[in-house]
């Protein structure tokens, strides 16, 4: 059966590598199920190394599953369209071009908006990100937080019905990364885009997300889901209401039993995430 | 207390929000003065050895056919350009270079790119590529000379096989050292092939290409001078040889001098187009 409001769906995901040192088959997710709605925000948390990366990269189409379906609006995704737009863990900017020539590269690279405009409509995003007057700066010159305040802006100006996050501030500082989470929400209501975001970091995901999917260890599957019914929108104190810490630890435990990891499941070579 | 202000924008890098740009811009802008800081100090080593060499010629402890001063040098490069020879000399010499590293340029960026892009092609080409790599391309001379004459084809010919290898494997680097994450972001946001050569490979290239051109002059010069040393009609390589084999060893240094400011003009004007790519780059001075 298919839900007609699911935006996301995947059914039985399964995802291999194929590791060419070991020369063996290596199951990173093993039947994944879940839904995201549309304009819902969800959560992925995980013990490290359990496929939720590799489960967002399917789902950005630039990795294929092996068994299973995954649809987006009910169509299979098998590759990269102008549907979704990832913001990477690492910014991955390009260090010659300008913080407006890289939050432009999307929409250049998928083709689906003329120069002028695309110009005119980077320099909202910029504002929208809060990096009014650094147009002309270029990536070296910018923080970390800022630099990936250009990696959202330039997802957010293919104006994809989906957006995925890849740990956006795992790499960022505590102070930063707040400020981001709190940012990320006011454009996230604003925006209205469904949202699939990954991160190891509890907290992140219980204050940004509707819903907060646990996956097992590698290889992953999903384990428990926990609806956030905190109220929004929220600012950066809900951290210490009761409630946000009982499904901090509700998450926790859920994640510690998969931490427990025996020590011959420890191999060695094995791709991170 | 300056030197701690300077220092701030790299430190400032990496994670927390920085200061606006302006205000970083005009913390690094250095005065007039440090802008001819380089300059300066090098014109002042290029003095000292020249009063050195000059001071050590004056005392004349051997002839000036054995150590003629920076003065007779001089002397003897004004006398060159009245004689007149000099010009043949280098238009000679300077169509060797022209042709051959015009060639190598071409020829060079075509297959490195096409290497870096493509494995199947660096599989064919790299036995090839590897064979003349390694083997100091000047001994070929005799082969040239024996297909194309003393004129100035089989100067064109090992000028080209020595400037070429290190273009080829320089361009080769830079398509294959393209970050891994810039690609992933090019492909996520479904860019085509032909795009991402244009906008992320070739612009990630330009300096490992540049430093190609570089090393390629070096070897495009040593072509030029070995090659008429050995077997010629005109060119300043072979005005070198001439007049080190008829002692007339301030002359020899004039030719010298014509060669390693050619070789150095080339490696400055590739050196500026390098830093007009590197704009991107923030300046580390201390």
């Amino acid at each position: 059966m298919y839900d007609r409001s699911a935006k996301l769906a995947a059914k039985g995901v399964v995802i291999e590598y194929w590791l060419q040192r070991s020369h063996a088959l290596f199951t990173a997710v093993q039947g994944v199920d879940l839904e995201v709605r549309t304009g819902e925000f969800v959560a992925i948390v995980g013990p490290s190394g359990c496929g939720k990366t590799t489960f967002l990269n399917a789902v950005d189409g630039l990795l294929p599953i092996a068994a299973g379906t995954l649809t987006l609006d009910g169509r299979a995704i098998t590759q990269p369209g102008a549907d979704r737009a990832m913001v990477f863990q690492q910014p991955g900017l390009l260090p010659w071009r300008t913080v407006l020539g890289n939050v432009i590269f999307g929409v250049e690279a998928q083709r689906t908006m003329g120069r002028a405009e695309s110009i005119e409509r980077a320099k909202q995003q910029i504002e929208l990100v809060g990096l009014s007057g650094f147009e002309d700066a270029y990536p070296l010159e910018l923080s970390g937080g800022m630099q990936q305040r250009v990696n959202l802006a330039r997802a957010l100006l293919t104006d994809p019905e989906m957006l995925l996050l890849d740990e956006p501030f795992a790499a960022l500082d505590a102070q930063t990364r707040e400020m981001m989470q709190l940012e990320l929400l006011k454009i996230w209501s604003k925006t209205k885009k469904t949202a699939l975001f990954i991160t190891h970091d509890i907290k992140e995901a219980i204050y940004l997300a509707d819903r907060v999917i646990v996956f097992t260890r590698r290889p992953g599957r999903v384990k428990t889901v926990v609806d956030i019914t905190l109220s929004r929108p929220r600012d950066l104190r809900i951290k210490r209401d009761p409630q946000f810490l009982t499904y901090e630890d509700q998450i926790w435990e859920s994640i510690q039993e998969e931490l427990a990891v025996p020590a011959e499941r420890l191999i060695a070579g094995v791709p991170a995430a | 207390m300056r030197r701690a202000i300077e220092a701030e924008p790299i430190a400032a890098r990496g994670s927390g929000d920085a200061m606006p740009a302006r205000e970083r811009r005009s913390a690094v802008k250095p005065g007039r003065m440090k802008e001819w800081e380089p300059l300066i100090i090098g014109l002042l080593t290029v003095a000292v050895v020249l009063t050195v060499w000059q001071l050590v010629a004056n005392a004349r402890l051997m002839p000036v056919l054995f150590l003629p001063g920076p003065w007779d040098v001089a002397q003897a490069f004004v006398k060159l350009f009245q004689q007149g020879d000099v010009w043949l000399d280098m238009a000679t010499s300077g169509e060797e270079l022209l042709i051959g590293f015009g060639m190598a340029i071409v020829v060079g960026l075509v297959l490195g790119l096409a290497m870096g892009w493509y494995t199947r092609v660096q599989y064919a080409l790299d036995p090839i590529v590897n064979f003349f790599y390694s083997t100091p391309r000047i001994v070929l001379l005799p082969l040239f000379i024996i297909w194309f004459g003393i004129d100035i084809q089989s100067k064109i010919a090992v000028i080209f096989l020595g400037a070429l290898f290190p273009i080829i494997i320089n361009t080769m680097a830079g398509v294959r050292n393209t970050e891994a994450a810039l690609l992933r972001v090019a492909r996520s946001f479904g860019a085509s092939d032909a795009l991402i050569f244009r906008r992320v490979v070739l612009p990630g290239s330009v300096p490992f290409i540049l430093t190609g051109f570089r090393l390629g002059v070096g070897h495009a010069l040593t072509g030029v001078v070995v090659g008429e040393l050995i077997a010629a009609k005109h060119g300043v390589g072979m005005l070198v040889a001439i007049a080190g084999q008829t002692f007339q060893t301030p002359k020899m240094l004039a030719g010298v001098m014509l060669i390693a400011g050619t070789g150095m003009l080339l490696t400055t004007i590739f050196q500026r187009i390098e830093n007009r790519f590197q704009t991107w780059r923030p300046q580390i001075r201390r």
